[in-house]
């Protein structure tokens, strides 16, 4: 009698188990847009950051520097916020299951974040100050490094994911993994943008 | 010959799931979220106990006013260890476990939404805990710069070391940080994304809303403490200028930073707290939750208003006059939706039949006490009062009236109140009211003489004082040491119930709420099937019940 009742709920709980099963990818993404919330106010402190110093200090550009080149800085915004419209077609063509489509756009999105990272590279070794020359260069090198490896963190995911493509059946219905590393490359996108408009357009 | 070696050599112990008898589970990387819970629990209460000797040698310093028990920057060391042991490792880990323990049986659900990573989250307590106590032993001591390390006192480096007390006090606060972040997230996910069928948000017991409030301020709060350690980190170790005036930095934006997110920090504490009390009054007065609707709600006013009363703390630190009038209103204003709950509160246990339980002492205690706080408070948020009191002990006085007195007590009433359902053994009852009496005469006569001293204008964080505050101050002590006696019966009642305590049924105070329809402990994975919840929570005298086909789901529980 009562291992006949114990079966019954052995059962219910497996189906139950399968439906929890489908939606763990949601609650994933879901916790990972949460995330990305929180994240975002570590740049928004360190952008207040940058505003109060660059509206108060007495003295803001170290001695010797005239202000930002603003040529070859634009050239890698372009790039990455171009790769921002790469990645999301990479994400159509999986979700039109063509995997090389996927894996050709996908290697290009890694390959323009690469181009910004050595771009930004470039830049930080021509730089006549340092880290520790006054408040801008403190700023400066904090809020472009951090965002660098945030760029850095987003081509590793994609490099995950591209790997992850060549596992057979994986990307069958969908991949969690995708569409949560596409959500952070625009993240860092839009923080660039931001940032760009701070520390070069405003000068 | 191998396979003797093989039979001889130990084999791995891994936790059986579903099997409750096996302690082992709480020394492993479970991912249960019971197990967890309880792990959370432990190990604050340990550090909770550090951190209350580490106050107790400074209670024994302040009995008299010279400087004669020990060295000043000891004294220093003390009290900025105490506070960031008694916050960040504490009260932050161990509401964190009741959270991780409740909220899941609370709404219906298995477990958490990202079991592993609250493993991780978990972990990094004791990691973070050794790196901290670790400080103790690197030349030059401990970090002395209290536990909110303005600069330019913070980026003092006396000993000349890379690794040196506030280097290490830093690390340990961001770790624990992340921590929070991931606890935040996790619990944010499992709240909104994990409830059972029919459990709708204003279905939902008060503590997970109160819970959600307080981890929805982590996850907007944490990132701006986190933004300003890292910048000070970089000023004390490589050298930047962000906060050291001498190199023309802003100190004051560190203090914006830091109070951005450590006064709703105090919410973070609070509001679980404020769940809790709302969760035991029905119970012991036999009551529905008096205006269920806006209890809920004014968890997240609070939040809301959380986020725009900082500069409060900072109204001495050259805030423009426009900037003190703004947060004095704003900081005003938070005393009314806690004075919802408190009207709330007062109303449910108006008329009922109340049973003085152990877990009703606690909440009705940290519920007079939280009064006295939030009273003080009110005055705190006055402007002209707060120049007054700047920096006294009557600030201290404050503060842990608001944190002994009614968080700590709040949350003793929901380790009494849940220690049945938790452990599956009573408590007794006895040593609890004993517990109970001895931690609220010491909350009072530990405090209440710290506001008088503070009046009379006695500074804090100073390990020599005048004459004239030793009264108050020895009054003050005697308390100290009488809050370290009061966990001596806390702790023999938990250890020995939990060892050889009389068996708990599921539902010990005949409670209503999911937790209290499966067994004591509840079985791995809580629910033999899923509920579907019908009614509000807190439905006592209603006699209805609160999930569909409740009958059975009592037989699941009683075969399991």
């Amino acid at each position: 009698m009562s291992s006949v009742n114990l079966d019954q709920n052995l059962n219910t709980a497996a189906t139950v188990h399968a439906a929890e099963h489908h939606d763990e990818g949601e609650h994933r993404l879901f916790g990972f847009i949460v995330f990305l919330i929180s994240e975002s106010v570590i740049f928004l402190s360190f952008f207040v950051g940058y505003i109060v110093y660059k509206t108060s200090a007495t003295d803001w550009l170290p001695a010797g520097v005239e202000g930002l080149e603003v040529r070859e800085p634009l050239i890698n915004t372009i790039v990455l916020v171009s790769s921002s419209f790469v990645i999301y077609f990479a994400e159509r063509f999986l979700h039109k299951e063509n995997l090389w489509g996927f894996r050709a756009f996908w290697l290009l999105t890694m390959a323009m974040g690469s181009f910004f990272l050595y771009g930004q590279a470039v830049e930080w070794a021509g730089l006549p100050f340092s880290f520790t020359d006054g408040l801008f260069g403190g700023t400066f090198y904090l809020l472009t490094g951090f965002h660098g490896l945030h760029v850095l963190t987003g081509v590793l995911m994609q490099g995950v994911m591209l790997g992850r493509s060549f596992i057979p059946g994986n990307y069958d219905d969908g991949e969690v993994g995708v569409a949560a590393t596409s959500l952070f490359w625009h993240f860092v996108d839009v923080i660039w943008i931001i940032l760009f408009i701070l520390i070069y357009v405003w000068q | 010959m191998t396979d003797l070696s093989l039979e001889t050599a130990p084999k791995r112990e891994q936790p059986v799931p579903g099997e409750p008898e096996n302690w082992r589970r709480f020394f492993s990387f479970s991912t249960d979220h019971k197990v967890i819970g309880i792990q959370y629990m432990v190990v604050a209460f340990v550090f909770f106990l550090i951190g209350g000797f580490l106050a107790m040698v400074m209670r024994g310093e302040l009995i008299t006013p010279e400087a004669d028990l020990i060295d000043r920057t000891v004294y220093n060391a003390l009290f900025t260890m105490h506070g960031t042991i008694m916050l960040f490792m504490w009260t932050f880990p161990v509401l964190n476990g009741l959270a991780n323990y409740l909220v899941p049986l609370q709404i219906g659900a298995r477990d958490m939404a990202f079991p592993r990573l609250n493993a991780v989250a978990f972990w990094l307590v004791p990691v973070f805990g050794v790196i901290l106590m670790a400080s103790f032993l690197v030349p030059g001591g401990p970090a002395q710069a209290g536990w909110w390390s303005y600069p330019p006192v913070s980026l003092q480096n006396p000993t000349g070391n890379l690794i040196n007390g506030q280097f290490l006090w830093i690390l340990a606060v961001a770790l624990s940080g992340i921590s929070s972040i991931m606890g935040g997230v996790n619990i944010v996910t499992t709240i909104i994304r994990m409830r059972a069928p029919g459990m709708t948000f204003f279905k939902m017991p008060v503590f997970c809303w109160a819970v959600a409030a307080a981890q929805t301020i982590q996850l907007f709060g944490l990132p701006a403490l986190t933004a300003g350690a890292v910048m000070l980190l970089f000023d004390l170790t490589v050298g930047t200028s962000f906060f050291d005036p001498a190199k023309g930095g802003d100190p004051v934006l560190f203090q914006h930073f830091f109070w951005f997110y450590s006064h709703p920090a105090v919410y973070v504490i609070i509001l679980p707290v404020f769940g809790i009390f709302s969760e035991v009054f029905p119970v012991y007065a036999r009551k529905p939750l008096f205006g269920y609707h806006f209890v809920a709600v004014s968890s997240f006013v609070i939040t809301g208003l959380s986020a725009i009363v900082w500069v409060h703390h900072m109204f001495a630190s050259g805030t423009p006059g426009w900037m003190r009038m703004l947060f004095m209103a704003t900081s005003m204003a938070i005393s009314v939706p806690t004075g919802v709950k408190i009207f709330a509160w007062v109303a449910t246990i108006w008329g009922g039949k109340i049973r003085l339980t152990t877990p009703m002492l606690f909440a009705l205690g940290g519920l007079v006490n939280f009064l006295f706080a939030g009273i003080t408070g009110i005055m705190l948020a006055a402007v002209p009062f707060d120049i007054h009191v700047n920096n006294t002990y009557f600030v201290v006085g404050h503060f842990h009236y608001v944190i002994y007195g009614a968080a700590v007590m709040g949350i003793y009433a929901a380790i009494y109140h849940w220690f049945p359902k938790m452990t599956g053994r009573m408590y007794y009852e006895g040593l609890g009211k004993l517990h109970f009496v001895l931690t609220f005469a010491g909350v009072a006569l530990n405090f209440v003489p710290m506001h008088f001293a503070g009046l009379m204008g006695m500074p804090r964080r100073v390990a020599s004082y005048d004459p004239e505050f030793a009264y108050w101050n020895v009054l003050a002590s005697l308390g100290g040491f009488l809050l370290g006696v009061s966990t001596l019966p806390f702790l023999l009642n938990m250890i020995s119930s939990w060892i050889q305590g009389e068996k708990a049924p599921a539902n010990p105070w005949r409670a209503i709420g999911l937790e209290w329809l499966v067994a004591s402990p509840p079985p791995h994975e809580n629910f033999a099937e899923i509920p579907t919840v019908v009614s509000a929570p807190y439905g006592y005298g209603k006699n209805e019940p609160l999930i569909a086909s409740q009958a059975s789901t009592e037989l699941a529980s009683e075969l399991s």
